[in-house]
């Protein structure tokens, strides 16, 4: 049987590759924004799993806010990276050191 | 029996697709493993009975926010190679970390956890997600709601100020400037005198 733990550890592997890809990736603006967004979706499975674990809507009331919230994220973002591919001709992590120098 | 079955479907598929994340070698590729994890989890949602936020995950990420990383994907012009640089020295620093936090979390989970391996009960046949969800979004938390809106507002307008740019040498309309003109801007009265041959 599917038990909460089981939703858990599910989360907990997604949220670490997130983390492994922020590691790998750490050059391309748009793969760190998508592993940001599979972070918040390993988030809003544990809220959900909880909610229904203790019979409790509020963690789905968060788990709709935190959509809500990475929604103007990745909009904001990705906005801030054509400025910045526009500024640069590139989107590489290393070329955003202009408050460096 | 079949519950099961289709968790460990959709997960593996999920797991699958999380990794072609972070592994592709082109980020358009990225972004469509993306929406297919999104569209995974939406189904592992309505396993866990929330059909109203599985509903939303596919119509806002996967209809709209996912659209939008494909746009920026496709009209930036990226260069892969130098962007894949570093991968192999630092793809074992990520899958230790990964490890690392699996392990910490199975760790929680199997021996300092109790409860978590319910079997949480089958809801009502008349349950509604989206009912339940409405009955407390839009009174107890009826100012997080607003708050949210205005989150969304604020989205819009920075992502719209960020990305308009003003280009020299455009002829545009100054709408104000044409309302404001008078007569003694634009006609000028000259006395001709006559000439005689």
């Amino acid at each position: 049987m599917v038990t909460v733990s089981h939703y858990l550890t599910l989360a907990a592997i997604l949220f670490s590759l997130a983390v492994a890809g922020i590691f790998i990736n750490r050059k391309n603006v748009i793969l760190l924004l998508m592993c940001i967004e599979l972070m918040l979706l390993a988030v809003n499975f544990n809220f959900i799993a909880f909610s229904r674990l203790w019979g409790d809507t509020l963690g789905q009331v968060f788990v709709f806010f935190i959509l809500t919230v990475a929604a103007a994220e990745a909009a904001i973002g990705l906005a801030i990276l054509v400025v910045l591919f526009r500024n640069t001709r590139s989107i590489n992590v290393e070329s955003l050191a202009q408050l460096r120098e | 029996m079949i519950p099961t079955v289709l968790f460990y479907l959709f997960s593996a598929v999920l797991i699958g697709a999380a990794v072609g994340v972070i592994t592709s070698r082109n980020p358009v590729y990225s972004a469509l493993y993306l929406v297919l994890a999104f569209v995974q989890s939406a189904a592992l949602w309505l396993l866990l009975e929330a059909e109203f936020l599985a509903i939303v995950l596919v119509l806002v990420y996967v209809g709209a926010v996912m659209v939008l990383f494909l746009f920026v994907v496709m009209m930036l012009d990226i260069n892969v190679e130098e962007m894949r640089e570093g991968f192999t020295r630092y793809v074992w620093i990520g899958a230790a970390v990964a490890v690392g936090v699996v392990a910490e979390v199975w760790y929680v989970l199997a021996w300092r956890s109790e409860g978590f391996s319910a079997v949480p009960d089958a809801l009502p046949a008349d349950y509604s997600s989206a009912t339940e969800l409405g009955a407390v979004l839009y009174t107890e938390h009826l100012y997080a709601f607003e708050i949210a809106a205005l989150i969304l507002l604020v989205a819009i307008v920075a992502a719209i100020t960020l990305t308009m740019r003003k280009r020299e040498g455009l002829k545009v309309q100054d709408i104000s400037a044409q309302v404001a003109v008078r007569r003694e801007d634009r006609v000028r009265l000259e006395h001709v005198e006559a000439t005689k041959e």
